[in-house]
């Protein structure tokens, strides 16, 4: 921390940090200085001109941004003198002079910087009696945002954000003087994942979301603090909405977690909330297809169906997927459900696709996303972060690009942290054992940056690099990384509240609470709650769906869970809820499982019901409701505990508040959480300990083949939240086989060419590119992409000429 | 004709050797790299003393000592020297002809200011509409490594010294030592903030660095030849040395002239200029460059030529364009072209200086077309004011840099001395000059 200073503000005195921008240290303090281009989370540039003050110095008074004007002791400033006020009125007219008095159809107006500081401190009237400036407008800088040079102040946010945060250039000022104006490069849009951010920071309304342009009025919007559904660093978020429909979420700035920033999927993936085909009523199968059912109808038909496969079967029959894509209240009643209810421990939150939950759950030491800021090295052996974990993404290229921290990236191809990237290693996918054995030896190319890991702090980012990766290599990696002298570890897995599942017991070896099997007494505590608990962990999402499929388990639970398009082996996960006797999706849509359901039951979703959520942090946040659930959905809890009840084993959940009580009573990680402590800490949210997880090392056999696959999850996919979001859905960047030019010339094809990729598990024709930051023998093939059959996790596959 | 009457230093060999001035033969043969060969024996402190004792004012316009500039540089090195010669200020052309004419005069001043900063790497920046000067220096670069007087072991010492010619691409702001940098690393040509990139400190690729003008640089190798005193004695009081006048406008004799300091307007304009064409009457001129505030015959014919006597009469010297306007010139119309001028080459970063500017190039449009109201004078100044609070000498800004204020210059100009010309085409509704 730097030293404090004391500064005079109008005459107050008051105490901050050396080096603070002045105009930071005066709006902290209850003196509101107006401002265009100034950003709290930019550097200061003092473009605008509107946050001038006068300072005392020995020559006399000094007019001067405060922007720009560190906080240093003893300085005297001075915010509202007369020859401020008439700066600051000039600065005004000057911005006023060409902008189009267009506020009445400007989506800004009512919540416009401008405007605002207009009436605070503008001039009453125009002089201005010439032409104003005009450009063609609106032009559009991204497939998101639209610009409108004739709105637009030049005030350089969005140009410094895209340098600055996501580290994309792609958004310049061009021209200049009175034609100066911002523009993208010629062929190269602002593509940026993070483009919508521009639009939040616009001090006017010159950079506009398709999504959201024309739709309201911001005194028509209500607004209510939320987490985002799609990531798991759990962003913090305003959702706004008007008649009933959600119309914009923007990120708030949460210094734990987001500061302010999202993806553009988080940003924008909020279209499917509003889908005209969310479900609305219960369907039962009816032959090939569904009919509608009332609720008593379905939730009978449940009841019975399952009741009679625990009958038969015992409740070890029974798999229970998902619980990632709701609140921890309705995984909590997930979880209860299979345990007291069904009987059973055949539960993943996980699809297939994330490390052990021991790791995500419980890992010690764990990081916060803040550690990355005083990280002197952040090792990340995951996934690419740019396409996983957006803000995270942001927060590693913040700590490396403005404070110097080194980054060691270990990864199969290249990734959106390399051009920061101290040290960058590649690997071919299967090999990572190998890999990590010599990374821990300092062999070779390794030495200097596995030199820096022995200095700390050190931040190790620890995930899966591919979904073709042995999930426990993730293991080792951090057993690794707790091996070091001063390091902490930052699991990451994605979907939603993925985290929040497993720490409620969504997961075959983990009970509410981050409670392991192997705790005697913490299991024979739940007894007392549940009842009978099976004594043994059950088994994870590959163990029920190659159950089902060989007729080991007979029965399904799906609570928003999609395994077709989420798991590795879609295949597989056809077949399993195929060949099951009974399955019943809780579900947003028919996708591709719970079109395979016996019933479908609708289920409300994000903005439409209250819960916390907790992050790869374990930081636990509220979300909220906003907006009623479409016809007659129910919240997930509610659905279970409504099956329970006919199965004679009422869950004894009245709310979802009355579930959260319950996990503040029997949930050790959670002891004594209430909603108020979580709400009183908004928007950071509350930090949960209780990690016990040291992670071992076992070391897996490395993969020996002519080809591998790289199979990883891009930012855009064909997931069902993205597939109902329609301004992004067309963002995917579909089905396609990246291949090393060395490789492609061996095969005999080059870029455009069809490629068959015959897989452990199915295959695909996909058209090939290049990718020359492959290691040669991998071809590599983004997930879940649209019209592309599953392929299967094995790593080893074999590609050819179509 | 009168000039011989005067010493010439920066001009004497061209004047001499019109011919080849510009080539290392006729540099050599005239004494050429004595100084720089000699400055390889001196120490930094020596070098830095001679030039502070020199009193050698920088020639970029604002009027700073050399030797004191070169004493901020901040310890930590490499260091630079970049050479500005973006020579841009309407009405100035005198570094063009150094470039162009005496370029290994500039060169040898060059590894002077590095030897006597440690600096082994420096930049010309010259001026893109200035091809051939910029084909003349790049030559005498390549002649003075041939000699081994740039490159490594220079003069047979083991001091590298490299040399590097970057044309601009036609922005004046470029000319502001900040933006040149910007310029130079390929950024857009926008001045930086001062604090905290002061080149001294900050400079190019933010490391400290010296930027001087081409003029300048080319007076060192004299200071070092004749003597701190011999060169001090040169001028007038505190303006040592000579200094180039680039005259331009309705005179007889336009050109480069070197002078000194302390010689009276009316002497420049009548005598040295050749007075006014065509027998017309002088009615005002800019003393210092298009950002000064004009000066009036019936004020200022007299004055002395001095930095102190141009400041105190609220102008300045700038880089010695001197634009003289005769009785048929419409000041509204000469006013309009100047902030028309700064409009067009404001970078456009800050606000007033962006929007202010065509603002007023506007209402001044407007008043020399006949459609001015009576309101607009008193417009002009207001809108003027928020560019340059108080209307002060030396200017007094809301924006970054000066360009800005540079604009208000003219018309307050106008306001002093020609409110009535003003007046007479808001109530004509046309020019009165016709």
């Amino acid at each position: 921390m730097a030293d404090l200073v004391k500064i005079t503000v109008d005459g107050k005195e008051i105490e901050v940090e050396a080096g603070t921008p002045v105009i930071d240290a005066a709006i902290d303090n209850g003196t509101y200085i107006p401002h265009f281009c100034h950003h709290s989370r930019l550097e200061p540039v003092g473009l605008c001109r509107m946050c001038l003050v006068e300072l005392e110095t020995p020559r006399g008074m000094v007019l001067t941004p405060s922007c720009t004007l560190p906080a240093s002791e003893g300085q005297v400033i001075h915010t509202k003198t007369p020859v401020v006020d008439k700066a600051q009125e000039g600065v005004l007219e000057f911005l006023l002079i060409n902008h189009p008095l267009d506020c009445p159809v400007c989506d800004k107006g009512g919540e416009c910087p401008l405007q605002d500081q207009t009436l605070g401190y503008g001039p009453g009237e125009s002089r201005f009696v010439e032409e104003k400036r005009h450009f063609e407008k609106p032009v559009p800088v991204s497939d998101l945002v639209l610009l409108d040079r004739e709105r637009c102040i030049l005030c350089s946010r969005c140009v410094r954000f895209a340098e600055e945060v996501a580290g994309d250039p792609l958004i310049e000022i061009t021209a200049r003087g009175n034609q100066a104006h911002i523009e993208t490069f010629p062929d190269e849009p602002f593509s940026s994942y993070f483009s919508g951010n521009t639009v939040q920071i616009c001090p006017v309304g010159a950079l506009t979301a398709t999504a959201y342009r024309f739709r309201a009025r911001p005194w028509d919007l209500r607004k209510v603090e939320s987490t985002c559904p799609h990531c798991t660093a759990g962003e913090a978020i305003e959702i706004d909405a008007s008649q009933n429909q959600v119309l914009r979420f923007n990120g708030i700035d949460a210094d734990a977690t987001n500061q302010g920033w999202l993806s553009d999927k988080c940003r924008f993936g909020f279209e499917f909330i509003g889908s005209a085909e969310r479900l609305t009523v219960p369907l039962v199968r009816d032959g090939d297809g569904f009919r509608e059912s009332t609720w008593a109808e379905a939730l009978d038909l449940v009841a019975e169906r399952l009741g009679a496969v625990i009958e038969s079967r015992g409740g070890e029959a029974v798999a229970g997927f998902g619980g990632a894509r709701g609140t921890n209240e309705d995984a909590y009643a997930f979880s209860k459900f299979m345990r007291a209810v069904v009987g059973s421990n055949h539960i993943d939150a996980r699809m297939d696709d994330a490390p052990a939950a021991e790791l995500l759950a419980a890992v010690q030491p764990r990081a916060t996303i803040g550690d990355l800021d005083t990280a002197s090295t952040i090792l990340l052996w995951g996934p690419d972060l740019k396409e996983e974990a957006g803000t995270l993404y942001l927060r590693v290229r913040q700590a490396v690009q403005k404070r110097g921290a080194k980054l060691v990236v270990v990864h199969p191809r290249r990734t959106g942290l390399d051009d920061r990237a101290t040290w960058k290693f590649t690997y071919r996918p299967g090999t990572g054992f190998g890999t990590l054995e010599a990374f821990a030896s300092g062999a070779g190319d390794f030495a200097e940056a596995r030199k820096a890991l022995d200095e700390g702090p050190v931040v190790a980012v620890v995930g899966l690099t591919g979904m073709t990766e042995d999930p426990t290599l993730a293991t080792a990696v951090a057993a690794f990384a707790a091996g070091l002298p001063d390091a902490k570890i930052l699991p990451v897995a994605r979907r939603s509240n993925t985290f929040g599942a497993l720490d409620m017991g969504c997961a075959p070896g983990l009970l509410p609470g981050r409670v392991s099997f192997g705790d005697a007494d913490a299991v024979a505590a739940f007894e007392a709650a549940f009842g009978a608990v099976p004594d043994h962990a059950g088994l994870d999402t590959s163990g029920m769906l190659e159950g089902l499929a060989n007729g080991d388990l007979a029965a399904a639970v799906l609570v928003g869970a999609d395994p077709v398009r989420d798991v590795p082996d879609g295949a597989l996960a056809r077949r399993a809820l195929e060949a099951a006797d009974f399955v019943v999706a809780l579900d947003l849509f028919l996708t591709d499982s719970s079109s395979l359901a016996d019933v479908v039951l609708p289920a409300e979703g994000f903005a439409e019901k209250e819960g916390t959520f907790t992050n790869l942090e374990g930081r636990v946040s509220k979300v909220n409701r906003i907006v009623a659930g479409p016809g007659q959905t129910q919240p997930d809890w509610s659905i279970l505990e409504e099956i329970a009840r006919r199965m004679g084993r009422p869950m004894g959940f009245d709310s979802a508040e009355t579930v959260a009580e319950e996990i503040a009573t029997v949930a050790p990680a959670y002891a004594d959480l209430r909603w108020r402590d979580v709400e009183r800490k908004k928007p950071e949210g509350v930090l949960l300990d209780g990690g016990w997880y040291t992670p071992k090392a076992p070391a897996g056999p490395d993969v020996d083949a002519d080809m591998v696959l790289h199979l990883a999850r891009t930012l855009y996919d064909d997931g069902v939240a993205m597939r109902q979001s329609l301004s992004l859905h067309h963002l995917a960047p579909g089905g396609v086989a990246y291949l090393h030019p060395g490789d492609a010339e061996r095969l005999g094809v080059t870029e455009g060419d069809q490629v068959v990729v015959v897989g452990s598990a199915g295959e695909a024709t996909l058209p090939v590119r290049f990718d020359p930051s492959l290691p040669a023998g991998v071809v590599y093939v983004p997930f879940n992409q649209a019209g592309v059959p599953s392929l299967g996790a094995g790593a080893a596959v074999e590609v050819r000429s179509a | 004709m009168t000039t011989t009457t005067y010493p010439q230093v920066l001009t004497r060999r061209m004047t001499e050797h019109p011919a080849d001035s510009h080539t290392l033969a006729r540099y050599e043969a005239t004494g050429g790299y004595q100084q720089a060969r000699a400055a390889m024996g001196m120490t930094r402190e020596q070098l830095v003393e001679t030039v502070k004792e020199s009193g050698l004012i920088g020639r970029g316009g604002a009027g700073f000592s050399a030797g004191m500039k070169w004493s901020f540089l901040a310890p930590p090195r490499p260091s630079y020297l970049v050479v500005n010669g973006d020579e841009s200020e309407p009405g100035t052309f005198k570094d063009r002809q150094l470039l162009e004419r005496d370029p290994h005069q500039m060169i040898e001043g060059i590894i002077i200011a590095s030897v006597a900063n440690e600096v082994h790497e420096a930049f010309i920046y010259i001026r893109g509409e200035y091809p051939k000067p910029a084909r003349r220096v790049q030559h005498a670069i390549d002649e003075a490594y041939a000699a081994g007087y740039l490159g490594d072991g220079i003069f047979g010492s083991d001091y590298q010294l490299d040399v590097t010619v970057h044309l601009g691409g036609g922005a004046y702001i470029c000319g502001e030592e900040t933006a040149l940098i910007n310029s130079l690393e390929g950024r857009r040509g926008e001045p930086r903030l001062k604090p905290p990139y002061f080149p001294a400190a900050k400079g190019l690729y933010m490391l400290p660095t010296i930027v001087n003008n081409v003029e300048t640089v080319s007076n060192l190798p004299h200071i070092l030849e004749m003597g701190a005193d011999a060169y001090k004695a040169l001028g007038h009081d505190k303006d040592t040395g000579t200094f180039l006048f680039s005259v331009s406008g309705h005179v007889k004799r336009p050109g480069n002239y070197e002078l000194p300091h302390g010689i009276t307007w009316r002497e420049l304009i009548f005598d040295i200029a050749g007075g006014m064409l065509d027998g017309r009457e002088l009615k005002a001129w800019i003393p210092g460059g298009a950002s000064a505030p004009w000066f009036v015959p019936e004020e200022h014919l007299d004055m002395p030529i001095t930095k102190d006597d141009c400041g105190q009469a609220g102008s300045m010297l700038g880089s010695g364009a001197v634009i003289v306007m005769d009785d048929s010139t419409c000041m509204v119309k000469a006013a309009e072209r100047v902030v028309r001028f700064f409009a067009h080459e404001s970078c456009g970063q800050c606000t007033p200086c962006r929007e202010g500017t065509t603002w007023m190039q506007q209402i001044l449009a407007r008043i020399e077309e006949g459609h001015g109201r009576a309101v607009d004078l008193d417009l002009l100044l207001d809108v003027s004011d928020n560019i340059s609070p108080g209307l002060a000498w030396p200017p007094k800004m809301t924006t970054i840099c000066p360009l800005g204020p540079s604009a208000v210059s003219p018309v307050t100009s106008l306001a002093k001395y020609f409110r009535e010309e003003v007046e007479a085409h808001v109530t004509e509704g046309r020019c009165p000059l016709g």
